[in-house]
């Protein structure tokens, strides 16, 4: 077939608005998966685990004693190591230690520095990971600022002690974290940690829809994210 | 005919050490036959043909997996028109064909081809002495 120069710029030119247009319209309509942790309703149960007990079962997290082999997709941590850059020493976040999970940033370092694109950022601002492509070579350990990945530095198995069949587990030299719970999400379930909080504690939802329940709590509520001036765009909120 | 002692020892040696495969096999129980393969009891038709599993369900998995973890889709319409979870444990191994160790390990182990797969995915059926334990415990230092 041949084609004219003037007949290739303008087709060039249609497939460029054409590209252009469909990102926008995703940008739109599209779906931006948030959390915001209403820190009050967190801290009134001291030592509460059942977000990382549930988690931990769905997500067949192995339970690994010796710290330098740990393994954790939901934490909890001190609000210095938290929160940073946060001086206030009066902050109701200081009562207790912090939730923690992979933020899903809006621009992941973890997923710019992979090799393999085994960590991806989907459509709808999940953060997910390819865990057949995973090579372990752990840069994406390196570069996430919020220490949300861990390492199988050996096989998990032995420390699964109750293994769930609807999800695999990790093996040796392969790395780990949230994912949102992607899986439950596609049959409609919320994230096994938002449904194990009896406190109700955890809003899950939409964050490009401006009427989504979480929107609205970020409206009405002052809230703060974890290193947001590293410009990585974290999705999880804490409301104070 | 004086080396006629050697020569026979030789010769002796010689179809001994020839037929060695043959007597070892037959020791070793060795047969012909191909690997025998447990067929699932309940189901009688694969997600596809028998003939494409036998040659390409390697294929047929890794087209699931892509699908799985990089569309998020896991509906699958066999060619009848039947739909499956795609899914190696629950669907695979849970609705038709049981633990692994009476399906895939057969051939594999015949073909000597490992499967990696079983590093991640679970087998249908807990190992013994990981049913009916507590839920997962909590790491202590994941809740400081």
């Amino acid at each position: 077939m041949k084609i004219s120069r003037h007949a290739f710029l303008r087709l060039s030119g249609m497939a460029f608005l054409a590209g252009a247009a469909r990102k926008a319209i995703g940008a739109i309509g599209g779906t931006r998966w948030g959390m915001a942790v209403d820190v009050a309703k967190c801290q009134k149960q001291e030592n509460c685990v059942k977000c990382i007990a549930a988690c931990n079962q769905a997500h067949n997290v192995p339970s690994i004693p010796d710290r330098a082999h740990e393994v954790r997709w939901v934490w909890r941590d001190s609000f210095e190591h938290a929160f940073p850059e946060q001086v206030d020493q009066y902050s109701p976040l200081r009562a207790a230690p912090a939730m923690l999970l992979c933020n899903h940033c809006e621009n992941p370092p973890c997923v710019r520095v992979c090799p393999t694109q085994a960590t991806w950022k989907r459509q709808d601002g999940i953060v997910d990971m390819d865990w057949h492509r995973c090579i372990g070579c752990r840069y994406c350990m390196a570069a996430c600022p919020y220490g949300s990945r861990s390492f199988n530095w050996m096989d998990p198995r032995p420390y699964i002690h109750n293994p769930n069949p609807e999800f695999p587990t990790r093996t040796k030299g392969v790395v780990e974290k949230c994912t949102f719970c992607s899986e439950r999400l596609g049959t409609g379930r919320a994230p096994a940690c938002v449904e194990a909080c009896s406190e109700k504690a955890l809003v899950f939802g939409n964050l490009a829809d401006p009427h989504s329940p979480i929107r609205e709590l970020l409206a009405t509520r002052n809230h703060m994210r974890r290193k947001p001036e590293l410009g990585t765009g974290p999705d999880v909120f804490y409301l104070t | 005919m004086r080396d006629r002692g050697a020569i026979y020892c030789g010769l002796a040696l010689f179809l001994a050490l020839m037929t060695f495969p043959a007597w070892h096999n037959l020791s070793a129980h060795v047969t012909a036959k191909g690997p025998d393969v447990k067929l699932p009891a309940r189901e009688k038709q694969c997600v596809a043909p028998l003939e494409f599993m036998r040659t390409s369900h390697m294929k047929l998995l890794i087209d699931w997996r892509e699908t799985v973890v990089r569309a998020g889709r896991r509906d699958y319409t066999a060619p009848g028109g039947k739909h499956y979870n795609m899914n190696l444990t629950l669907t695979c191994l849970e609705q038709c064909h049981g633990a692994k160790a009476d399906f895939c390990d057969r051939c594999h182990t015949y073909a000597a081809v490992s499967s990696p797969c079983w590093n991640c995915h679970l087998d249908a059926k807990p190992l013994p002495g990981q049913v009916g334990q507590a839920l997962a415990s909590v790491n202590p230092r994941s809740a400081q």
